[in-house]
């Protein structure tokens, strides 16, 4: 199998700017609601081979997010640019032979399978959109399911027949049946059991190292999300508030949200969870219907001040390295 | 004080496609001020446990014994069951949402509650409402309960559904996944609430869960189950430092943490959970177990002949591998 390495050119995979989308608010009342803002100013680039981790809560935006990078969503704002190429603007026609070069895997990998399909049917499904010839599907699929881990004998079984780690197996095939050099990869393995989680986080650690596919990896589980990315970003409504390499993001956050956030993760230690100092956040994160002005996050944080809920913070280089943090009072 | 004793608990269920062995043969004790955490991955029995110990298992064939302050609740005639459960046992839900009926204000459903269980007035077991909503953190209790489920974000819903379970004053509450369906941040909310209730009314509290930081975060005391079947038990302290069984040290190896050094691989552990229809024979864990890939013919057999007991180590720590000499 050969590597997509050598048709990329220098310089970011993927680079996205400013992107936005806000999703219309059904008429009620009198008047129009604004919308809901569920990405606001997003932007940040991918490299070849590289795994991005793109971690946040719930309603965060980072799903919205992941689907715009391969347009199952269209951006109302910003751009998104492909191997150099902008393809938040071009036709669903003129779309269609970038798919063969980016793919999504999502969460809930029955839901994503046709029940009524054969995993060489939908294995072999992006291969035939592409106009693949026959014969070289049948070797490219039987490839694929070796790759992935399973046996030729469950290319004619459904998915139905199959646990949910074996299910999540063919998703990913699926996903890398035309060699893409980005797969979005949408909480992969939350619905997963650990012991199964760790299998897939293997293969698809395996899976860079072998074909050298670049993943943007949505999730809520931080400790999954440090182990597979090399950079991370950490949205909060909408916005990123901080990203940056994985250890710097990890071990020195800048961000008052970021520091939050790893201090609620519970670690499987018990003598070091009773010693530990815990930020406790008071309340839940906001409605994005409804969002606090200025900094977003000022009403859950320990050091707001005046200015937190009047101006809005940008992302600014902090610190040595390359981190980016939207925090007018950052971390040292 | 010993407030719940189970022994020898199995639990079978009657399906289209044979018999479900859920639960086979589990022993665990709660005392005042204690919190027991059961861990184990899907189908491993810990939900089906807290249900039969609740008395909640519809159609299901539940043997063994269950004792609540010396009272057997296996057996046991409904109206003595239904007197404990609620008022002296209480259930805290995953899903607040599903748990909580979406045409009833949340003060309704808990004055329902303390009502039934005390046959007290309206007037009085709304004020009882109102109390324990501010008892769990909800700010404006006395507005707030008037309010509908829908009406509360995940994690008030979530206090909602302890201060329900908390309205009739139980000495045990038993929480199935309390957290699973929360926000990390709001998580640690909840688990702080469910803590400081233990420590202020001393309760017994078990605490079921998949999530591992979780156990050692709440729990004092651990069980770990794996196809139906209690595989390990230990002080929590040295369940997660000195782990004996094959599995337990499997799923904590196969673990991704926060505190790890970079570059640590993961272990998964190969294969999937047993099925339960047609379980492997002797230990369920065998086709899975490094320690039996790794073992001679000969010795395999020890682990393939019978299930293998919980059998005491020292210090509480209880271990059902019969090769745990050799594995630690």
């Amino acid at each position: 199998m050969t590597t997509r390495q050598d048709t990329i050119t220098d310089g970011p995979l993927l680079e996205v700017r400013d992107l936005g989308m806000t999703f219309p608010v059904p008429r009620g009342g009198l008047r129009r609601a604004a919308g809901i803002k569920a990405v606001d100013g997003v932007s940040f680039g991918v490299s070849p081979g590289e795994t991005l981790g793109l971690v946040g809560e719930s309603g965060c935006g980072k799903s919205t997010t992941g689907r715009m990078l391969v347009r199952l969503l269209d951006p109302t704002a910003g751009r998104v640019d492909f191997q150099g190429e902008d393809i938040t603007r071009i036709s669903q026609r003129a779309l269609r032979p970038l798919r063969s070069r980016m793919q999504i895997i999502f969460q809930d990998p029955f839901a994503s399978l046709n029940p009524r399909q054969t995993v060489q049917q939908i294995i072999s499904a992006p291969l035939r959109a592409q106009g693949t010839a026959a014969a070289v599907i049948r070797r490219e699929v039987r490839d694929l399911v070796g790759l992935v881990g399973l046996a030729p004998e469950h290319l004619e079984r459904y998915p139905h027949q199959f646990s949910g780690g074996q299910a999540q197996r063919i998703g990913i095939a699926r996903a890398l049946a035309t060699r893409p050099a980005l797969v979005v990869a949408d909480e992969p393995v939350s619905a997963l059991d650990v012991s199964i989680q760790a299998q897939i986080v293997g293969l698809m650690e395996r899976l860079q190292r072998e074909l050298g596919v670049a993943y943007v990896f949505i999730a809520h589980d931080l400790a999954v999300v440090k182990h597979i990315s090399h950079r991370v970003a950490v949205m909060y409504l909408g916005r990123i508030v901080e990203i940056g390499d994985k250890e710097e993001v990890y071990d020195r956050p800048a961000h008052p949200y970021t520091k939050a956030l790893l201090s609620a993760v519970p670690l499987p230690d018990p003598a070091a969870e009773r010693v530990r100092e815990r930020i406790v956040l008071l309340g839940d994160p906001p409605s994005p219907a409804n969002p606090p002005a200025g900094c977003t996050f000022h009403p859950r944080c320990p050091k707001a001040q005046d200015i937190c809920g009047s101006e809005t913070p940008l992302l600014r280089i902090s610190g040595a390295g390359q981190r980016q943090v939207a925090c007018h009072f950052p971390e040292n | 004080m010993t407030l719940l004793e189970v022994n020898d608990l199995a639990v079978e269920f009657t399906t289209a496609e044979g018999i479900v062995q859920a639960v086979k043969g589990i022993d665990f004790a709660v005392a005042r001020g204690q919190t027991l955490g059961i861990v184990g991955e899907s189908g491993s029995g810990k939900s089906v446990t807290s249900l039969a110990v609740m008395g909640l298992h519809r159609g299901a064939k539940v043997t063994g014994s269950v004792r609540f302050e010396g009272t057997e609740l296996i057996g046991a005639p409904d109206e003595t069951v239904r007197r404990l459960r609620g008022r002296r046992m209480a259930m805290v839900f995953q899903d607040a949402l599903t748990a909580l009926h979406p045409y009833f204000t949340i003060g309704d459903q808990i004055a329902e509650a303390h009502r039934e269980h005390h046959g007290s007035s309206r007037k009085e077991s709304w004020a009882r409402a109102v109390e324990v909503l501010g008892d769990v953190g909800i700010p404006e209790p006395a507005r707030r309960a008037g309010e509908y489920p829908h009406q509360f974000s995940g994690g008030m819903r979530q206090r909602a559904m302890i201060a329900l379970a908390l309205s009739c004053e139980p000495d045990l509450i038993i929480a199935d996944e309390p957290t699973t369906a929360l926000d990390v941040t709001v998580q640690a909310q909840v688990l702080d609430l469910l803590m400081r209730l233990k420590d202020e009314r001393g309760l017994g509290i078990i605490v079921i869960t998949h999530d591992l930081g979780v156990i050692a975060r709440v729990a004092d005391e651990v069980l770990v189950m794996y196809g139906g079947a209690a595989v390990e038990q230990a002080g929590a302290e040295r369940l997660f430092t000195a782990p004996r069984h094959p599995y337990t040290r499997g799923l904590l190896e196969s673990l991704p943490r926060l505190d790890a050094a970079d570059g640590e691989p993961l272990h998964a552990i190969p294969g999937n959970p047993p099925s339960l229809l047609a379980p492997p024979a002797g230990c369920v864990f065998h086709p899975r177990c490094p320690v039996y890939a790794a073992a001679d013919t000969g010795q395999r057999e020890l682990c393939t002949a019978a299930r293998p007991p919980l059998r005491l180590l020292a210090d509480g720590h209880r271990n059902a591998c019969v090769r745990s000499e050799e594995t630690t």
